[in-house]
This record gives C-alpha cells, structure tokens and sequence, in this order.
C-alpha cells in the first residue's frame, strides 16, 4: 500500500472517509481509548484492594482489641465479713464500710478459695478494684453470695483469644477446670487510658487529648489562615514582597512535619516557656503546620470566585471588605472547607512533631484541660507498638482502627457542612 | 471638539475632559472629552477594542481594580471631580449604577438580590420600607410580573434576559443619578433585548444613562446621542439622528454604512 498524498495537495481528489487506510486509523484510536480506560481501571482497582487489604488486617487485628476475658469469682460475703447492718451501707457510709471490710482481702481470700494457691496471677492486678467498683454500685451484694465477673490478667486474655506461652497456656486450663470464663466487650478499652497491663489501658485519655489538640489546631489555624489568604488576595499589593511571602507559605506547606516540632520546642517550650507534654503547645505547633496548607487552599478559592461577582458587588457600591465578606468568601467556603480538611486531617495523623514537644508522655488520666499533660492517637499508636509486652499489639490496632474512626467522624462533618454552603449556581 | 466645549461642571450631568486611560504603557483612551445630561440617553459605539467600554468604566471608577490601570484628566459628576480624594468611591458607584455585559446576578435569591444594595447604604429603615423599595425595583425593571410569586428562588434561576432585567433592578434600587450600560443586551436573544431597550426608554429621564453597543440599530432606536469611538478617541459626538443620517466624519460614515467594525 502506498502512503496516500496528504490532505487537500491535489484540489481533484477529495479525502476517502470509508477507505481502508482511514478506518484502520479510526480503530486504532478506539483500541488506545480501550488500553487507556482499562490501564485507569487497574490503577483503581489495586488502590481499592489495598485499601480493602489494610482494613482487613486493621480489623482482623483489632477487633480482639475491643473484647476482654473475664473470669468467674464466687464470693460468699457473709462468710468473710461477717454480718453487715443494711444502715451501714447508706450512700453517707458506703465508703467507710467498703474500706473497713477491705475489698481487696476479700479477693485475695476468695481467689485461692476457689482456685488455689497463687492464683491471684490468674486475674489483672486491678481486678479487685474491679470489684470495688461493683459494690460501690450496688451495696445489698456485700448481704449475700454472689458471683461476679472479674477481668483476668493479659496473659490469660491472650491465651484465651489465641496462643500464649506455655506458662499462660496452663493458667488459663487451670482457670477454666475451676471455674467459668467469658469474653465481653471491653469497655474499659474505651474510657480508661494508658497503663502497664495491656489487658487494662484504654484511650480515652489520648482521644480527648486529641480532641483537645485539634479543636486548638482548628480555631487558631482556620481563622489566621483564611485571614491572611483573604488579604493577600484581596489587600496585598502585587509587588516582589507579596511574591516572596507567596514563595515562602508554599515553601512552608511542604516543610518537613518534624521541623515544626522542632520549631515549638525551642518558640513554646523554651521561649514563652509553655508546659511541657501540653494539649496547647501540640495545637499550636500544628497550628503552625496546618496554616500554610489553609492559605494556599483559600487564596486558590478565592481565585476561583467569578470576577463578574466582584464588580456586581462594587457596582452597587460594596466596599472591598463588604464584597469580601457578603461575596468572595460565601463562594470560596466549600474550596476553604476542602484546603481545611486536608490540613486537619493531616494533622491528626502528626506524631513527629509532637515527640518533639514531649506529647509521648505516659499519662494515665485523661488531660483536664489544655495545659494538662496530654497524648494523642497517633502517638498512643507509637508508644503501644513499641511495647516489649505482647498484649499490646492487639491493643495497637485497636487505637488505630479508633484513629481511623475519628478521621472519618471529622471528614465525614466537614463534606457535610461543606455541602451546606455550597451555592447552587 | 474640544475648545467649543464649556469648562468642566456648570449643568451637565457629567462630564469628562482630556480623559486618558492607560493599561500599563499602552494608552487605551487618548484624551477624550464628554458631556453627560439627564434627559438624554448616550450611546457609545465603534468597533471592537476602541476604548468605549474602557472609557464608561472610568465613570465610576471601576477601572481601579484592574492593577496596570491608570486614569489621567478630570470626569466630574455635579461638578465634583469624581477622581479627587475628597470623592469617595464607594458612594460614587451607588450614584453612579453599572450594568455589565454578562448577566451578574449574585448567586442569591431574587429579593436579596435587589435588597442588597439599600440595604448595605442603609436605605430602607425597616422591612417595609425594604419590602417597598424591592417591589418598586422591580416593577421599573419590568420584572414584578413575572417574578412576585417567587421572591425566594435564586436569581441564577432566570432565564438570560430574566437575569439582565433583575441587574438592572438591583442597580436602581440604591436610586444612582446615573447608569452606564456596557453592552447590557450582547448575551440576550431579541426578545430579550427588545424588552431591555424599551425598559431604557421607561427610564430615560429619570436617569442619565450611557449605553455602550455594537448594535447600531440598537444606538439608534435607544439614544438621543452618539458618540462614534475609534482607536482611544472620539470620532463623532452629536444628536443620534444626525450621526445616523449625516455623519460629519468619513470614518464614521463608514462605520455605520458596514465598511469595517
């Protein structure tokens, strides 16, 4: 086949549509489409099963993380204590009466009763309190026989889920030759905080110091990010300086989380000498880092608004700030919202920049307010898979699969208020 | 042109002498010279890229938010020098009303639309008052009609002319003394556009307009006066019939008759 002359060289001879030469070309773009369409198509399906692969094994290991072993304790109280007047148990005395019988003699009693010498080890060394807590709720049990469900120590929680050392192996036949043992949710997981006995921590304390850190991140990066893009946008003058302070935000949106830390340790910690460990020192040292990602998501919103909404506005006589703040900035929310999220989540996820501040404190009770000491999730997750004991491995992947939960919770509020703005053109 | 003129001020509306306007180096409009009365409707027209539309934003000083703009010459309104400190810009365009090529309306509701403007001056001292100044916006605008029963939707939600007519109504609800078109009916169909014109006509008198437009039916059915622009200058300006029956200039005969533009 020769090469046919190019298009309109002859004026005589028109170009063939149908000839063969023309339809080969014409198929070869659709099999290019096809291959591009089909490359697309893999690309997302490994995403998704990497995804899919990540949750399994998130779940699959942190699921145990959420269940705690618990074993039976028959105690006859009577028996121990000899008898109690119900008047000693009115809310006024309670205390007092809990503390005079000594609960946790009571336990220790009760626990070789039924299960033999030196068994205490079958049970968490806060089990007793466990039961305190229980008597404390309800005072007419001290009256009576009863059975109580008790947390067991992480060995035993281990070798009841799935394999132990041989030691813990043996305990747990022990346990379960004398007595009965169940597996219920751990709700402890949920309200308690960090501790030595993995079968015990919990991570409310570093999800409220999360809470804390981000809730600081947010009201003082969203404000002072949104403000600067506005006026660099809107007020700056467009000259060398305002290019150098543009060069410089960029610059600082790609900076190296550590460096932040770094940053708030010698500016918080050394110079405005702030406390150590604090929620307020990690939000604002996340302020920091979260701030250049809101400008440049803010000014590209901003830009974005229609310039024919601008002078509509000044028009009728708006002033700058009023076409700012009635115009420009209720059509660049949504853009604002998306630069927030990423930011935010973001610094949710942060771990460096916090070690650097000393937020891997080992706290365990939740932070009361922001200049308390204070970990988050991220740094939970750091301290827990760098433990020696085995129990926290499950508990590692709980707290991220409580991470993970968090990060959804915000985004999920944040695409929602964004759609809330969003104006309908 | 120029020396027949009277000295800035006395009883014109506006008026606009030695106006030159740069972007940057380049001098778009080169010493143009202008009178504005009330009971005429002004028409600026000539070929694409002459500086009508330039020279109409410099009326209300919408030329200062393009950065490389710069305006050179005295354009008075009252006999105020509009570009004189004492002059504040923001009261400036709420008595001197614009009305832009594309439809603009805010994305907002058809009411919040025409109230934006009294209510930002403070013109409407309460919600009656605002109520009235919105329905009689309106009206003016020939648009109470079609919209009074639905106040609330979105005035994105019109149709083009629709929109055009609900600018127009947003920008004499702050009462200006003063509106400049710039090619308000370039986006619309006839019927749209003959709606527009005769709305111009209901205004005329109550507002000096200028109207910058390609359409030289347009100028002739809507003006009293034209004014012909060319390359940055003012070719022509006289009564609409004569420009169109008995232009003076060559260039401007031209023009008219179809030769270029």
């Amino acid at each position: 086949m020769t090469t046919p002359p190019p298009p309109n060289s002859d004026p005589a001879r028109k170009t063939d549509w149908m000839g063969g030469v023309m339809q080969k070309r014409i198929k070869s773009r659709y099999a290019a489409e096809q291959r591009f369409k089909l490359l697309g198509l893999g690309a997302v399906a490994l995403s998704s099963l990497f995804l899919a692969f990540l949750l399994f094994v998130m779940v699959g290991n942190g699921a145990k993380g959420f269940i705690t072993t618990e074993a039976e304790l028959t105690i006859d109280l009577p028996a121990v204590t000899g008898s109690i007047s119900p008047d000693q148990l009115t809310a006024s005395r309670l205390d007092a009466t809990l503390a005079a019988i000594d609960v946790r003699r009571i336990f220790d009693i009760a626990v070789e009763a039924q299960y033999g010498e030196g068994s205490a080890r079958f049970f968490a060394t806060t089990a007793w309190t466990a039961l305190r807590n229980e008597l404390t709720e309800n005072p007419n049990l001290v009256m009576g026989k009863t059975r109580f469900w008790l947390p067991t120590s992480s060995e035993i929680d281990r070798a009841a889920k799935d394999r132990s050392t041989p030691q813990a192996e043996a305990d747990y036949a022990l346990l379960r030759k004398a007595g009965e043992v169940r597996q219920s949710f751990n709700w402890n997981f949920l309200t308690g905080s960090d501790g030595t006995d993995p079968a015990q921590v919990g991570i409310w304390g570093a999800l409220k110091g999360s809470l804390i850190t981000m809730f600081i991140t947010l009201i003082l990066a969203f404000p002072v990010g949104v403000l600067a893009a506005v006026y660099l946008e809107e007020y700056a003058a467009k000259n060398w300086l305002t290019d150098l302070i543009e060069v410089s935000i960029n610059n600082l949106a790609a900076v190296p989380s550590i460096i932040f830390g770094l940053l708030g340790l010698a500016v918080f910690l050394q110079f405005f000498a702030m406390p150590r460990s604090a929620a307020i020192v990690g939000g604002l040292t996340l302020a920091l880092m979260t701030m250049p990602v809101i400008v440049i998501a803010a000014r590209n919103a901003i830009k974005a608004v229609p310039p024919s909404i601008r002078e509509a506005a000044m028009g009728v006589g708006a002033s700058p700030i009023q076409v700012v703040f009635h115009h420009v900035l209720p059509l660049a929310i949504p853009g604002i919202m998306t630069g927030t999220i990423i930011g935010m989540a973001r610094a949710l996820g942060e771990t460096a920049p916090l070690l650097m501040i000393g937020m891997r404190a080992f706290t365990t009770t939740p932070p009361q307010g922001i200049t308390d000491p204070a970990t988050v999730l991220p740094v939970q997750i750091f301290l827990w898979s760098d433990e020696v004991n085995r129990g926290f491995v499950e508990k590692t992947s709980a707290v991220i699969i409580v991470l993970l939960v968090f990060l959804l919770t915000m985004n999920a509020v944040a695409v929602y208020l964004r759609n809330r703005f969003e104006t309908r053109w | 042109m120029l020396d027949k003129m009277a000295p800035t001020g006395t009883s014109h509306k506006m008026s606009a002498r030695d106006v030159r306007v740069f972007y940057g180096d380049k001098e778009a409009i080169k010493g143009v010279s202008i009178d504005i009365d009330m009971d005429n409707v002004v028409a600026f027209i000539g070929p694409s890229g002459c500086g009508k539309s330039t020279f109409l934003r410099a009326f209300n000083r919408m030329n200062d938010t393009i950065p490389s703009a710069r305006v050179q010459g005295d354009i008075t309104l009252d006999g105020e020098n509009i570009y004189s400190n004492a002059m504040d810009v923001v009261q400036l365009r709420a008595r001197v009303g614009m009305v832009f090529q594309k439809p603009n309306p805010f994305p907002k509701s058809i009411y919040d639309n025409v109230a934006y403007g009294p209510r930002i001056h403070g013109l409407a001292p309460n919600k009656t008052d605002l109520d009235q100044i919105v329905e009689n916006s309106l009206i003016r605008a020939g648009l109470w009609n079609e919209v009074k029963d639905r106040l609330s939707e979105s005035g994105t939600a019109l149709s083009g002319g629709q929109q055009q007519r609900l600018c127009i109504a947003r920008a004499i609800a702050v009462d200006p003394e003063v509106i400049l078109m710039d090619e308000p009916c370039s986006a619309l169909d006839p019927i749209a556009t003959a709606k527009i014109e005769e709305l111009i006509h209901a205004l005329r008198g109550r507002y000096a307009i200028v109207i910058v437009t390609h359409n030289m039916q347009q100028a002739a059915r809507v003006s009293q006066k034209t004014a012909f622009f060319h390359l940055g200058t003012i070719v022509e300006y006289g009564d609409t019939s004569n420009i169109f029956t008995n232009p003076r200039e060559e260039r401007t005969r031209d023009y008219i008759t179809g030769r270029y533009g």
